[in-house]
């Protein structure tokens, strides 16, 4: 039986702020040298304490969302989120339950449109170790990650495959790279990603219906384990299906090693979280001149600045994609750009020598290094017409035949020619000017 | 008079004329201490003469009590709950920082009801305290122990908090002066917090120009609580009064049941009003029990979600040494949140809070200020909250309207009763963010009538 | 209305807290009378009101994006009154994975 992927993927991902998010504790749990070294009452929940919201992760919040096409909820608040959990030191997280800064936004992807359902902001919880100490299996806390602004990006169940998953949370991170919001670094786990997995009959398609159960998978963290563990599932949940088992909600894990999910909680009793807003927060109002102006403030997207650099430098797009993708990589690329255009040298080229590794570069190199080296190799040696005229003319008439063969039609040896020409010459020639003359002279 | 007996005011102006030091003062109520807190247990943890530290202006080292619930730097700080057991916070609350800058001493922390969940101080984990009035009767509650420590002059003042009466409640049944202003105008930073949309520190004192003179002390917007609030603070020195001339006072709940007792000693509290100048009218205002279920519900629903962080971990105790009462909270909240039920009866009760809010400003276009009893009897025996689960909101009934919407209040003592030696207090209420109204109504009164035993020696000594 | 010591026992669960049964028959005396008072709210008409979670009005309170070092807990302070630590960590018991 054939089956439909119906797949929705919820990303978390960890803002770069100085501080964190509701306490003015440093925000560098993955920097940190020694545990437990950014805390004070707050992000420890000690009696008391209160939390006050950063600012620059609402904007920054909005900002994503404007970038992914998302609506802004102008009137926002943060509900607490109760559960029990030794990483979560207050017995609640403070999130968002109902007014969510953004929704309904949208991806486009080369393999679809991916609908964002929603963004929030929240916190992060404390980092947990798994470690035997003195004989005993103990779990180890580290609340410098307690607090971290972390934003959840959720989408429909739009994705149809499991490639358009991993092109969707690439996109996903070059949006936080580009506003310079996050890291987005899987490795350090400031970014997360959790997939949505069911299976749809194709009854169920004719009817326009989504399967009636979801299996979350959790502990995904690259995007090549991502794609294994979405195909996994849907092999493993078809074998069900063929069966004629109905498929309930669990949560399930991924393990690499073995490249399998494994069960590790069954959803059917979903925890009661007992949202409500957070009596300690006041609520958020923006205004729409404050969207606005939020909104002249993105950057282009990596499509739309690759395609201006078609249009103002004529760099082919191919080269642009090949470029890009940091947002320190766009800003350093346009100084470069800038730079050579005013210097009245081809910018095309410059891109081209970059892509083809002719010239070594960094992205710590300064402008002006690069320049230098670019200049080095195209860089012609002084000559004047009537001598280089005389060169071409001297080395076509060594090699009669292959003339004769040019002219028969064999065009390609126009490449022979010139380099021939180049050789005998024994200086650095500008092969436009080169190819010009010889052509006249070939006929 | 030991100096240990001395209001505030009468410490300060003394200290200025440097007749005494704060330091004298200090030792003169540890001595007091010694002797009667044993039977009183008013006070958990004392500071010793050794803790004193030389204090200069304005407040000169005058000492304070200070109730459980605030955090003092490397001082056990327990809410009278035993999973706070030998917790030493590494940080003061805003208030106790502001206290100290004020040049104010601490005597030690007082006794409450655990996590300020009671009427009576019966449900803290270290035994009741008792009122000094009368040893057989409780002080009220929560901040029963600060209570009793300014009724018993164990203290120049004492630091509260009150979330649906918890400091005009003990005032009232302590015989004292309780004051809290509006909700936002004190930090909540460094306060367990109980229920977080209520909680509202303030002070119980002798007498209303100490709280006058105290109250501007913590009062101020805190970067550290997001619900602090940025308006100004008035002087109320300016605001003492000696009539209430052109005043238009509403007086509430006299006719509601319970109040068969002590309704005729209210007449007589609304007779001295009218002699001070005020016009005064009763009033019907909405039915206060349905703020009993307001506030019991968004209270248990707060304090289930602020109690969740104790879970021994990183402080304190386990969860298995909550109380009965804490548990009984915990869980009923707990219950009013969950999935089903939230709708039902928080959201409910939220909204009935937004009934009470509408209600308040009706009556406050019509009268300055509200006024009302504060309980509908004296003091009640010790093991009085045994009597029902909901002992401590059926106590607070006439307070819990003006706390669930943040208005600033205070009792002042309105009746004394030879035979017991028990009070009853006078709730004196205003607009929001009108502390000044306050202050005028309840200085006037309190010039104007005998039942302040300080005020009286005060007003007669006209040497100090 | 009337709570079974079953449906005690889950709110405990919930809630984290150990009762026995005894407690449990004893709280839900307790709840069914809170509840009566509870119950009375029903009674009122709400509708088109809103709620009210916040009696001062304040909005957009927020703080700018600043470390506040005078506020944060040295490494010590952090674990001053823990009962358990390891080498800068807090400990507890190992939990068998599963987060939410």
């Amino acid at each position: 039986m054939k089956y439909n992927l119906v797949c929705g993927l919820e990303i978390h991902t960890e803002l770069k702020t100085q501080s964190k998010m509701f306490c003015g504790c440093k925000n560098d749990p993955f920097g940190a040298k020694e545990p437990n070294i950014y805390t004070c009452p707050v992000c420890l929940g000690m009696p008391g304490a209160l939390p006050v919201a950063n600012r620059k992760a609402i904007e920054w919040t909005v900002k994503l969302g404007l970038f992914l096409d998302c609506q802004i909820n102008l009137k926002s608040k943060f509900d607490r989120k109760n559960y029990f959990y030794p990483d979560l030191p207050k017995g609640y997280q403070i999130s968002q339950y109902d007014l969510p800064f953004c929704f309904d936004g949208k991806v486009e992807t080369d393999l679809g449109v991916v609908r964002i359902n929603r963004i929030h902001l929240e916190e992060d919880t404390a980092k947990l170790l798994h470690q035997i100490v003195e004989g005993k299996k103990v779990t180890l806390i580290d609340f410098n990650r307690s607090s971290v602004p972390l934003v959840e990006i959720v989408t429909e169940p739009d994705i149809k495959t499991s490639e358009q998953a991993v092109v969707y949370a690439k996109k996903i991170r070059e949006a936080v790279r580009l506003l310079g919001i996050g890291e987005a670094d899987m490795q350090k786990g400031a970014m997360r990603l959790e997939a949505n997995i069911s299976l749809q009959t194709s009854e169920q398609a004719k009817r326009g219906e989504l399967p009636n159960y979801k299996v979350e998978v959790k502990n995904i963290n690259s995007f090549n384990f991502m794609k294994q563990a979405i195909e996994y599932e849907m092999k493993r949940q078809a074998a069900l299906l063929d069966q004629g088992i109905v498929i309930k909600q669990e949560t399930r894990g991924w393990n690499s090693e073995k490249g399998e999910t494994f069960l590790q909680r069954s959803k059917e009793n979903a925890a009661d979280y007992r949202y409500f807003p957070d009596p300690d927060l006041p609520m958020i109002v923006l205004s729409q001149a404050q969207i606005d102006e939020w909104k002249a403030e993105l950057p282009l997207s990596s499509e739309q600045e690759v395609k201006r650099w078609e249009k103002q430098y004529q760099i082919p797009v191919k080269y642009g994609q090949a470029l890009i993708g940091k947002k320190e990589e766009i800003a350093w690329a346009n100084e470069l750009w800038q730079a050579a255009a005013q210097q009245n040298l081809s910018v095309a080229k410059l891109a081209n020598y970059l892509v083809n590794k002719k010239i070594n570069y960094s992205l710590n190199d300064k402008v002006v290094e690069v320049i230098k080296k670019f200049n080095q190799l195209t860089q012609v040696d002084e000559i004047n017409q009537g001598d280089l005229k005389a060169i071409i003319k001297k080395t076509i008439d060594q090699f009669p035949t292959e003339v004769k063969r040019y002219q028969a039609g064999e065009k390609q040896l126009l490449g022979f020619f010139m380099g021939q020409i180049i050789k005998s010459a024994g200086k650095k020639l500008d092969a436009a000017q080169v190819n010009k003359i010889l052509r006249e002279e070939l006929g | 008079m030991k100096l240990n007996q001395l209001t505030l005011t009468q410490a300060m102006a003394g200290v200025k004329k440097k007749k005494f030091s704060g330091k004298e003062i200090f030792e003169a109520c540890l001595a007091e201490i010694e002797v009667k807190n044993k039977d009183l247990n008013a006070y958990l943890t004392i500071n010793s003469e050794k803790s004193y530290k030389s204090h200069n202006k304005p407040f000169y080292g005058l000492p304070l009590a200070i109730k459980d619930n605030y955090c003092i730097n490397e001082v056990e700080t327990t809410a009278s709950s035993a999973v706070l057991t030998g917790f030493k916070p590494p940080y003061d609350a805003t208030v106790i920082a502001k206290l100290r800058q004020s040049g104010f001493s601490f005597l030690g922390k007082t006794n409450m009801d655990a996590w300020a969940h009671g009427s009576s101080t019966e449900t803290s984990d270290f035994g009741p305290t008792r009122n000094p009035r009368n040893l057989a009767h409780a002080p009220g509650g929560s901040s029963g122990g600060s209570a009793a420590a300014v009724a018993a002059d164990l203290c120049v003042a004492a630091l509260g908090s009150e979330t649906g009466g918890s400091i005009r409640q003990p005032a009232a049944w302590c015989g004292c002066v309780g004051f809290r202003p509006s909700y936002g105008r004190a930090s909540r930073y460094g306060v367990a917090a109980m229920a977080s949309s209520t909680d509202t520190p303030g002070f119980l004192t002798k007498t209303v120009a100490d709280v006058a003179l105290i109250t501007p002390c913590i009062c101020g917007l805190d970067p550290l609580d997001a619900t602090s609030s940025p308006e100004v603070f008035p002087n109320l020195i300016n605001q003492m009064k000696k009539d209430l001339k052109g005043k238009k006072i509403g007086f509430l709940y006299l006719d509601i049941k319970g109040m068969e007792k002590t309704r005729a000693y209210y007449e007589r509290v609304w007779q001295d009003l009218e002699k001070l100048g005020a016009k005064v009218e009763k009033v019907k205002a909405r039915d206060p029990r349905e703020a009993i279920g307001v506030y019991t519900v968004v209270q248990r629903s707060e304090v289930s979600s602020n109690l969740g962080r104790y879970d021994g971990i990183r402080y304190g105790q386990g969860r298995e040494k909550f109380g009965a009462e804490a548990k009984r909270r915990i869980m009923l909240g707990t219950f009013l949140l969950s999935q089903g039920y939230a709708d039902k009866y928080y959201w409910q009760a939220q909204k009935v809070r937004t009934l009470f809010m509408q209600d308040f400003e009706r009556l406050f276009t019509q009268y300055d200020a509200l006024v009302s009893p504060v309980s509908p009897t004296l003091a009640k025996k010790l093991g009085c909250s045994e009597e029902s689960a909901m002992f401590g909101e059926l106590e607070d009934i006439f307070v819990e309207p003006s706390a669930i919407c943040g208005l600033p209040s205070a009792s002042v003592p309105c009746y004394h009763d030879k035979k017991s030696n028990l009070y009853l207090g006078l709730n004196i209420m205003a607009p929001m963010h009108q502390e000044e109204i306050v202050m005028q109504v309840a200085s006037a009164y309190e010039a104007g009538t005998n039942w302040n035993h300080w005020a009286v020696v005060e007003r007669g000594d006209h040497e100090i | 209305m009337k709570f079974s010591a079953e449906f005690v026992q889950q709110i405990a669960d919930l809630a984290k807290l150990t009762i026995d049964e005894a407690q449990a028959k004893d709280l839900a005396l307790g709840f069914e009378e809170s509840m009566a008072v509870v119950e009375e709210l029903s009674q009122v008409p709400t509708q088109g009101l809103e709620p009210t979670y916040q009696v001062n009005n304040l909005v957009n309170v927020w703080r700018e994006d600043v470390v506040n070092k005078k506020q944060m807990f040295t490494q010590k302070q952090a674990l001053a009154n823990a009962k358990n630590t390891y080498r800068g960590y807090l400990v507890v018991e190992r939990i068998i994975d599963h987060e939410t």
